[in-house]
């Protein structure tokens, strides 16, 4: 028995292939859902992945968050389904309110490609108990509108909650407060990143690291053991 | 441009004597006479405008296509040609059932006029050639070339260029592997914006551009037809730029990256469930050609109801709907019963489709408007038989003084100091600066199959996830060897490709190429464009890699200054396993580096004379095809059988440009020894083809060795993966620390 995961297609979807083929490769199940299906099919975690949701010509996730498969995911992951929003994933989340804050265009106005450094702040949350607290990770990073803002509260809150997941190290890509790169609600069950693990889970494509399966391998095991 | 009565065949007929503007539309008197005599009348409007942008240089390849012949005529016998010539680009086996099309094309004129949404649509007009061949588009690329890397204009063009590209690109989740962006005086007024694109599919997908069976449907999908790029063929990519003309802006395509990504998606699903009979993108043109190219390739004639065009702007007339360019829109040819499942899919992607005619069992092309014929056409005429013309072309007469003007005279450095301070000024250069903060504009990780992408040698794209076959594509080009001879420029620039492709480890298996030139009215221009593609020809046959596509765009030139005669090249290559890839980076201390190839005082159009002294002159390294397919073989070999643990090709720049590249890449230095019979200088500059740096592992070196030995290739050993300097023995040595600074701050010093 392994875990079934979905990963949502978006129009302007554009890594939902490279995720379901990370899911695969950390042993467990993808299944693919459709936006305009409000039927999550039974799954036990969904990915939201990047893209350029309806080409991301309003706000990044702004028109997403509104599809019939929104409705029920926004109600399922507030009952406690994992969640993992990868960029405009992320982008989505913060747009349908499951994660505070919300997303500017780089503070340098330039799109972004990198091998990001990145220090774990959280490792327990449900996709990140894999790693450690603390660890250095690298994962690649590709974003317009990656800056992280919320307001002086919120921030307060996310510091002092613990549920700043990940922080930029070494530079700050897109001038996120705080050094921002992912954060998570406070159940632990919804995490938001901009960068991108599912390009992370091969040696020798992408970057060549696999930094970014532990993702993957948290949900599975959590799912599993559940 | 409404006209009453409406201007229809019938109307034609009967006045004979009305004046058409065939002269604005860009046809010359006696192309205009060739039509009506074609016609047995006078066109209507709507004929004209379709007869005026097909044939323009850019659809028709009139001055061109005399040359370009040889392509097929010289073509190697290849068993990997699955499609040739001709069609919307070309497709290659790669085994294991799997076929890979690839096409590089220009978008040079509206870059300069519009640099963000001429880029992007360049971008957005090569992936439709790649998916109408029934292919999954899976990589993009990038030649580029600017004015001078410090001129204010540069300033202005390069980032929105670079910025199109990427905002197009990105949103298509394609990722950007390869290309080059070079900088020289001569692109001021006319810089090269070259896109490629790969598409993999399996054999049995392939699909051509052609409307065959009476009775079949026409659907138009994607976009509604607007007012944009009207023209844009004819006018824009057909003149030579001048100050005096108002403003080529309205000619200029707007480029819907999300639209383009439905395209994509809808259509390969399309493809999937076998729907489709034929199919051709819209690109230059527009319907014109689609319409006319569809019909003449297939065995029968075609009828369109115009009206029937989901339109942006309800005002637009007959001849504009048929001249539009609106971006992102699609032809597909689909059987009757198959019409409801295609609108079907189309609107699961959210997708406009709507059915716009039928192939008929004629041989005309005719068009509707408001019930009336408007076009009644051979669609042969429109599509095939444009006019041919035979340029006259003459070696210039300056070219004999400038092959004497001799760049291995240059004063060159007399001490060491000097030595070394033309390296750092040489890797600082904007030419041979680090290019990161243009690619990383791009997203190289998307799809989740890159191997390698740039900086490396080629970009590396896996195709099988299990078995790890994939393919490889370097693109290159060298104006200042071709300026100093076209036929070896050619050469240099497909050898150079042939090389990169086969230093990451993978086989080259064919070329597409982007030929740019200056005014073909010019005789020394068409003299330069004959010789490049008279080399490129012999070049190909000698190494065995057939061109299977490409693009010409003439008339890059701003008053009498054309640009230097740039012939891109662009080569692909397959690798059983990509696990074997060889990159450019030193993987680890102690790892001996061998130079292979023979290293000659070859310093005409080098990078060293450019930078150093500003001078263009003598002639380019010598080509050694049988060379470059040794070496490629050697190199190939190595990758494969794990000898090697990185390897970079010596190009502009020479040795030191490559090893500086390798260290400053892998963080890791390097100390060289100056080989017997060399000087430092020689060693360091010289831009000798059919070479390439390699770091072997020490438990490899006699099997290396004894390859080489065999084979017949010279190999020297010139030093050691080491440090945190390159150091040359005896010379200079400059840390790590120094040259990343001079390498990688001088793009964002410039354009940030």
């Amino acid at each position: 028995m392994t875990a079934r995961i979905g990963v949502v297609t978006f129009p302007g979807s554009l890594d939902d292939r490279d995720t379901q083929r990370a899911i695969r490769v950390a042993g467990a199940e993808p299944v693919a859902l459709w936006h305009k299906d409000k039927d999550l099919k039974q799954v036990d975690a969904v990915v939201l992945c990047g893209g350029f949701s309806y080409g991301d010509y309003l706000r990044a996730g702004a028109i997403a968050r509104f599809s019939p498969v929104m409705d029920t995911l926004i109600d399922q992951a507030k009952a406690g389904l994992p969640v993992l929003g990868i960029c405009n994933g992320f982008q989505i989340l913060t747009e349908a309110h499951l994660l505070p804050g919300g997303m500017l265009g780089n503070d340098h106005l330039h799109f972004i490609c990198r091998d990001q450094k990145l220090r774990v702040e959280n490792a327990d949350t449900a996709w990140t108990s894999d790693y450690t607290a603390g660890q250095e990770i690298h994962i690649p990073l590709k974003n317009m509108d990656g800056r992280y803002v919320a307001d002086r509260r919120t921030l307060d809150e996310l510091e002092s909650e613990g549920r700043v997941a990940f922080r930029y190290l070494g530079m700050n890509p897109n001038g996120s407060l705080n050094d921002i790169a992912g954060i998570s609600n406070a159940a632990g069950n919804v995490v938001g990143l901009m960068p991108h693990p599912e390009h992370a889970v091969e040696p020798l494509i992408g970057t060549g690291r696999t930094d970014g399966l532990p993702f993957f391998t948290s949900i599975l095991k959590k799912l599993v053991n559940a | 441009m409404s006209r009453t009565p409406l201007d229809t065949v019938e109307h034609a007929a009967a006045t004979p004597d009305v004046e058409l503007p065939w002269a604005e539309l860009g046809l010359k008197k006696d192309e205009y006479e060739r039509v009506v005599e074609i016609l047995g009348r006078r066109p209507t409007g709507a004929e004209l405008a379709m007869y005026s942008v097909m044939w323009s240089e850019h659809c028709s390849y009139k001055s061109s296509k005399v040359h370009l012949r040889q392509f097929g005529e010289k073509a190697p016998r290849s068993d990997a040609m699955l499609v040739g010539i001709g069609e919307n680009a070309g497709v290659v086996d790669v085994g294991q059932g799997y076929a890979v099309t690839f096409k590089v094309e220009s978008h040079n004129h509206p870059s300069y006029v519009e640099p963000y949404q001429g880029a992007a649509t360049g971008v957005g007009g090569i992936v439709r050639d790649i998916i109408a061949m029934g292919a999954r588009p899976v990589a993009v690329v990038d030649p580029l070339r600017f004015g001078a890397a410090d001129h204010p204009d540069t300033k202005r063009v390069l980032p929105g260029v670079v910025a199109g590209i990427g905002g197009y690109g990105n949103c298509l989740g394609l990722p950007n592997i390869g290309g080059e962006v070079v900088f020289d005086a001569c692109y001021q007024g006319n810089p090269l914006v070259n896109a490629g694109a790969i598409g993999v599919m399996r054999h049995e997908d392939i699909h051509l551009a052609k409307a065959s069976g009476a009775g079949n449907k026409v659907i138009l999908y994607g976009a509604r037809t607007g007012g944009d790029g009207i023209g844009g063929a004819s006018i824009l990519a057909s003149e030579t730029f001048d100050d005096a003309k108002p403003s080529k802006r309205p000619a200029v395509q707007v480029g819907d990256p999300f639209q383009e990504k439905l395209l994509i998606e809808c259509t390969l699903e399309a493809f999937q469930e076998k729907l489709v009979v034929g199919i051709q993108d819209l690109g230059a043109a527009g319907l014109s050609c689609a319409t006319s190219e569809l019909a003449s390739n297939g065995s029968g004639g075609m009828r369109v109801t115009l009206d029937d065009v989901p339109l942006r702007d309800s005002t637009l007339s007959p001849e504009e709907i048929l001249m539009s360019e609106s971006q992102e829109r699609m032809c597909a040819v689909v059987e009757p019963e198959k019409v409801d499942r295609f609108l079907e899919i189309c609107e699961k992607w959210d997708v406009i489709a709507t059915v716009i005619g039928e192939v008929t069992d004629g041989d005309r092309l005719e068009i509707f408007w408001h019930g009336g014929k408007i076009v009644d056409v051979d669609p042969r005429t429109v599509a095939h038989d444009g006019p041919v013309y035979e340029r006259p072309y003459a070696r210039p007469e300056w070219q004999d003084a400038l092959q004497a003007d001799d760049a291995n005279k240059l004063p060159r450095p007399q001490s060491s100091g000097e030595l070394k301070d033309q390296v750092l000024k040489l890797v600082g250069s904007p030419n041979q600066a680090s290019k990161q903060w243009i690619t990383q504009q791009y997203d190289h990780f998307v799809q989740g199959n890159t191997v390698l992408a740039q900086p490396e040698d080629s970009g590396m794209i896996r195709v099988d996830e299990e078995s790890g076959l994939g393919v490889a594509i370097a693109t290159d080009g060298n104006g200042r060897y071709a300026k100093l001879d076209p036929y070896t420029g050619a050469q240099l620039a497909l050898a150079e490709a042939y090389r990169n492709v086969a230093t990451t480890g993978a086989k080259p298996l064919a070329v597409s190429d982007c030929l740019n030139f200056g005014s073909p009215e010019d005789p020394a221009v068409m003299w330069q464009f004959a010789e490049a593609v008279r080399g490129l020809a012999d070049g190909c046959l000698q190494l065995g890699t057939p061109v299977t596509g490409g693009n010409v765009s003439l008339y890059n030139q701003t008053g009498e200054a054309a640009i230097h005669p740039t012939p891109v090249v662009a080569v692909l290559g397959v690798i059983d396993d990509v696990a074997r890839r060889t990159p450019v980076a030193f993987q680890e201390d102690g790892q001996l580096l061998y130079l292979l190839g023979d290293t000659r005082e070859e310093f005409g159009g080098s990078a060293w004379s450019q930078v150093v002294h500003d001078h263009l002159g003598g002639l380019p390294p010598k080509v050694d095809l049988e060379r470059e397919r040794l070496l490629g073989e050697i190199l190939i070999s190595a990758s494969r059988d794990g000898m090697i643990d990185s390897a970079h090709d010596l190009s502009d720049g020479g040795l030191v440009q490559a090893v500086v590249e390798s260290a400053l890449l892998g963080g890791r230095g390097a100390r060289l020894v100056v080989p017997d019979g060399l000087d430092a200088f020689t060693f360091l500059f010289s831009e000798s083809a059919g070479r390439a740096v390699v770091a072997v592992p020490r438990s490899e070196e006699v099997r290396f060795n004894d390859m080489c030995g065999a084979r017949g290739l010279p190999v020297t050993r010139i030093g050691v993966v080491d440090g945190e300097t390159v150091e040359v023995q005896g010379e200079f040595s400059l840390s790590l620390t120094d040259l990343r600074e001079a390498h990688e701050g001088t793009i964002p010093g410039l354009l940030a």
